[in-house]
């Protein structure tokens, strides 16, 4: 394997079962991605880019082939074991922010640098959320916040562990365009300060024509 | 961050959402049952066996009906042990002409070692307690000698031929006995006074007793040492034996009252299971979003358990708190039916109520919290995917397991534990059997209402099996309450009222043979009416065909305890009334001076006996042998004089006895009692009318403690209420907001609401109020064969008070959800 190659994926097939028989999501699939390379999965819905998305980063298991994530093969991993991999190498943006309600911002970018053990964490996630200019609401929940300020927190709180891997799902899905305009900024600023490899869903084309390479999936197959 | 650290900073927030507040309550509910009624039962049973000391007078009781080995005593101080002896013999004592028959009781320095005398300064007087003995040359008779001999303090009585001062009265001595006939005048001397009365002659008969007392180590290692060392006629008994003649009603009656505190934990589950369902449906996503941040499953179970554990701790704190309280109400329940002073509360009890939630969450809420931290983390991107199901012996396994567990603790024996688990199953699913035809047949009504009732009874109809539990959940609790009211009140009243008027309200025990005829001539004359006049002499049975009763082994404690006592003995050729021969038969005139007997049924099933059996007695020192003639079965509550043992005349006629009999009596002046008392002082009587009133305040008492447990019943029904509502939330919160969409008034779908609540509250009640009726219908033609009438009030009260309490807390569960704005609701869809 190139050892610039940080997203590897051999012959990847995802088959589900469904009352009306199996379905194939993702149809053999073969995909390499460099080290600080942004690249977008653009399609239609039901195109199956959110499934490829939880493959590569190891969420799931494909039905068939093979992945490697910063070197390591996750598709022979257990769960805890790809969590582990995921807690250390991977970071995600979703469309919904998913943020701990019960949490404060601070504690929500904290999270992902306490499950590694890091001592640092409260002083690395304020550093963190002072970059994405969320400084003075450090102590806040989420319900205190704005949607494009809880998406500025999930973003920090991908970004703050420096991941190998940044996968990003529908990142401004749920933002008027203006604020998804300064996410979609914030975000490809980070990237760039910390060379993270970006891996974009996206329906937005703008978006994806930012990425360095756009991917297009039509029926589980890239074309 | 570790996994209990961040759990509880999870909890601390999600507290303020009050999704965890009916898991808590449920838990706190259990926990406050069951530390409540077991700080009760501590204190009661540590009492029992500090009762059963004094009731021996000492830890161990040595008894001979000769005199006692003083190698024993000196084996006794040499271990370490305090040791007394007592000398009980019958014998008149006398005052001038005047003599009255007592119970001479001489004691040594020490007595008693365990409890306390009491004594007055005059006949009838206040008691005071006293660790004094009577000093050498005194006396101390209790007050019915005293007035029987026409004595007071100061006078000197002869017992045999010494002659002793009165100083003080004798009120109790511990070691007296309770029994019916045990109730003959007493003098309490010092023993070094017994040899001057030459009353203890070889061959007399005197009842002698080692007593010794030590730490609970000593005492048994002094009784091995006595047991190997005894004669064969001496008899040891122990805290154990004595326990069962002071506690068995009073353990009988708090184990019952653990039970009824078990059907609260048992209903507390079922809430608790609804919680911690709702708990994972709550924590599907955080477990999934955790896991795509790189948290394992064991961190996420971690995480749950902290939570759960930490619920836990607060409940417990929370429901012994409410506990102790409790039991302090439930002791004010029960005064007067527990007469000796309670230890203080022991911390063991505490500790029952944190092992019961821990349990209950370990059964009823772990196995869903373990399938939670199984939700993969592709949850985060697909909401279809929840946890995996769990295989069904690990979803019911532990829940089953758990109750088995808490029910096997608080019962202590495993048949009682399958009994009482076998009965609540019966028990739940008749209820369950009639709440679905009552739901079912209440759904099938909705066609014919108006908007509101069609909602309602629709939600009732579509969410059945949430329904069903709910009235079984609040219609347990209920039943057993109407039960207890329908027992307290009607069956009572009709009991007594069943009596026919003229049923003896006197009973008259020891009243001497050559007074026998004096004595029912004296009751004739003032217009009373005897029932019989039978002989009762006291006995002990020996052997059952040849072998030692002392080493046999009977089922139940009322096998041992008939085993084991003194029988009254009586003859007769009269079958009496009230009594039918079962098998065998009666004595005819042939029998007179044979060795046969006739035994009560109770008698037989405790002990197993059939026809031809033998028995053996030692009366008064001679031993007879009798074989079973028939077994009789006797109405009791016919107040007639009976006996369990009947011997046909000319068998018995020369051992020593008295006489007893009932009589229908209403002395012509208050004044007559009292002369029958001078007339006949040996004679002891009880007026039925007394202790019909006394039985009646003890029932009472005991069934508001009862009742007073049940009302935990009822909460734990309430959070079962709850728990189904919470687990409703979001369905009911989207419901109301498109009603409202679509333009349905606030108070159209709070009135819909209510009719649910209302008919859930209806059911409950209805159920409830039908299984009272009919269990106080069955216990009055069955056990009791008086007329029943059911109380309307009983339905009115029961099926309104259900009503009115499951549509508060319905209501006020569901208010705020049926408050939010439909846009917000609908959005979040």
């Amino acid at each position: 394997m190139d050892l610039n190659i940080v997203l590897e994926a051999q012959d990847l097939t995802r088959k589900v079962s469904s009352p009306e028989g199996t379905l194939t999501i993702v149809d053999h699939i073969s995909l390499q991605i460099a080290a600080g390379e942004t690249v977008a999965l653009v399609g239609a819905s039901g195109a199956g880019k959110s499934t490829l998305l939880a493959l590569l980063a190891g969420l799931d298991l494909p039905s068939s082939g093979r992945i490697w994530l910063a070197g390591t093969e996750i598709t022979t991993l257990d769960e805890d074991a790809r969590a582990r991999l995921r807690a250390e190498r991977v970071g995600f943006v979703f469309q919904a922010f998913h943020l701990l309600p019960a949490l404060t911002a601070l504690e929500n970018v904290m999270l992902p640098l306490e499950l590694v053990g890091r001592d640092d964490a409260r002083s690395a996630a304020l550093a963190m959320l002072q970059r994405v200019g969320l400084g003075p609401r450090a102590g806040h929940y989420p319900r205190q916040l704005s949607g494009g300020e809880q998406q500025r927190v999930a973003l920090a709180r991908a970004s703050v562990t420096r991941p190998a891997v940044l996968f990003a799902d529908e990142p401004t899905g749920n933002l008027d365009t203006v604020t998804g305009e300064s996410i979609c900024q914030l975000l490809f600023e980070l990237n760039a300060e910390a060379g993270t490899t970006l891996v974009l869903v996206t329906h937005d084309t703008q978006l994806a024509a930012r990425c360095g390479r756009m991917l297009t999936m039509r029926a589980g197959r890239l074309e | 961050m570790r996994p209990v650290q961040l759990g509880l900073r999870l909890l601390a927030r999600e507290w303020r959402s009050g999704e965890l507040g009916v898991l808590l309550l449920a838990l706190a509910v259990a926990v406050a049952a069951l530390s409540g009624v077991g700080l009760l039962v501590d204190r009661v049973n540590r009492a029992m066996l500090l009762q059963a000391s004094e009731v021996l007078g000492a830890d161990l009781r040595l008894q001979s009906p000769r005199p006692i080995d003083a190698r024993y005593a000196q084996q006794a101080q040499a271990d370490g042990l305090q040791s007394s002896a007592t000398t009980a013999l019958l014998s008149v004592v006398l005052r001038g002409d005047a003599t009255q028959l007592a119970n001479v009781y001489a004691v040594a320095a020490g007595y008693p070692l365990r409890g306390t005398v009491r004594i007055s300064d005059q006949a009838f007087g206040e008691p005071q307690d006293t660790h004094t003995l009577p000093a050498a040359g005194e006396v101390w008779p209790d007050s019915r000698l005293l007035a029987a001999l026409g004595a007071n303090v100061g006078d000197s009585l002869s017992v045999g031929a010494a002659s002793l001062r009165v100083t003080r009265v004798l009120v109790s001595r511990p070691d007296q006995g309770s029994g019916f006939v045990e109730l003959a005048p007493t003098v309490l001397m010092n023993q070094i006074d017994l040899p001057a009365t030459e009353l203890l002659q070889p061959g007399s008969r005197a009842s002698q007793a080692a007593l010794f007392a030590g730490t609970p180590q000593q005492t048994q290692a002094f009784s091995k040492w006595l047991a190997a060392n005894k004669q064969d006629a001496e008899r040891l008994r122990d805290l154990r034996e004595a326990s069962p003649e002071v506690g068995n009603a009073a353990t009988r009656a708090t184990r019952f009252l653990l039970l009824a505190s078990l059907a609260s934990v048992l209903l507390s589950a079922v809430a608790v299971a609804m919680s911690a369902r709702r708990y994972v449906q709550r924590h599907l996503d955080v477990v999934a979003l955790l896991k795509t941040l790189g948290a394992s499953s064991r961190f996420a179970l971690a995480l749950s358990a902290s939570q759960l554990l930490a619920i836990a701790l607060l409940a417990t704190v929370l429901g012994s708190i409410v506990g102790y309280l409790a039991q302090n109400g439930l002791l004010r329940a029960l005064q007067g039916l527990i007469t000796t002073d309670l230890p203080p509360p022991g911390s063991g009890p505490l500790f029952m109520g944190l092992v019961a939630a821990v349990l209950l969450l370990a059964g009823f809420a772990l196995p869903p919290v373990v399938q939670l931290s199984k939700v993969p983390a592709i949850r985060i991107l697909r909401r279809d995917m929840t946890a995996p199901k769990a295989a069904a012996w690990l979803g019911y396994g532990p829940a089953m397991l758990s109750v088995l567990l808490l029910v096997l603790w608080v019962t202590g024996e495993l048949p009682l534990a399958l009994w009482f688990s076998a009965s609540l199953a019966a028990v739940v699913m008749v209820l369950g059997g009639a709440a679905l035809l009552l739901v079912q047949g209440v759904g099938s009504l909705r066609g014919r209402a108006g908007v509101a009732w069609r909602y309602g009874l629709a939600n009732l109809a579509r969410r059945r099996v949430s329904s069903v539990v709910q009235v079984i959940a609040f219609g347990l609790g209920l039943t057993a309450l109407l039960m207890l009211a329908v027992i307290r009140g009607d069956l009572i009243n009709s009991w007594r009222d069943s009596l026919p008027a003229s049923a003896p309200n006197y009973f008259f025990v020891n009243i001497p043979p050559d007074q026998r005829q004096a004595f029912a001539d004296y009751i004739s004359a003032d217009q009373g009416e005897i029932t019989r006049l039978l002989p009762m002499i006291r006995g002990r049975m020996t052997a059952i065909n040849d072998q030692a009763v002392a080493q046999m082994h009977f089922a139940g404690a009322r096998g041992e305890a008939f085993a084991q006592r003194e029988q009254n003995l009586s003859w007769s050729d009269q079958l009496g009334a009230g009594n039918r021969v079962t098998s065998g038969r009666w004595f005819d005139a042939a029998d007179n001076g044979k060795p046969v007997v006739s035994v009560a049924v109770d008698f037989q099933e405790s002990l197993g006996l059939k026809l031809g059996d033998k028995l053996r007695f030692d009366i008064g020192g001679e031993t007879y042998e009798a074989a079973i003639i028939g077994f009789r079965a006797i109405k009791w509550d016919s107040l007639q004089p009976n006996f369990f043992l009947m011997f046909p005349p000319g068998l018995l006629d020369n051992a020593a006895g008295t006489y007893m009999t009932s009589a229908r009596y209403r002395p012509t002046q208050s004044s007559t009692i009292a002369q029958l008392v001078r007339r006949f002082p040996s004679v002891s009587i009880f007026d039925m009318d007394d202790l019909l009133g006394q039985l009646r305040a003890m029932i009472d008492k005991a069934v508001l403690a009862v009742q007073s447990v049940f009302v935990f019943t009822l909460f734990s029904g309430l959070t079962v209420l709850l728990a189904a509502v919470q687990a409703s939330r979001d369905e009911r919160r989207y419901e109301s907001a498109m009603l409202r969409t679509l333009g349905a008034q606030s108070s159209t779908i709070l009135a819909g609401v209510l009719v649910e609540f209302a008919a859930i509250g209806l059911l409950a009640g209805v159920l409830a109020a039908s299984i009272a009726t009919l269990g106080g219908y069955v216990v009055a033609s069955q056990l009791l064969d008086v007329p029943y009438h059911p109380d309307p009030l009983l339905w009115l009260g029961g099926v309104l008070s259900a009503v009115v309490l499951v549509c508060l807390a319905g209501y006020l569960s569901t208010r705020s959800a049926l408050a939010q704005s439909p846009l917000g609701v609908l959005r979040q869809g």
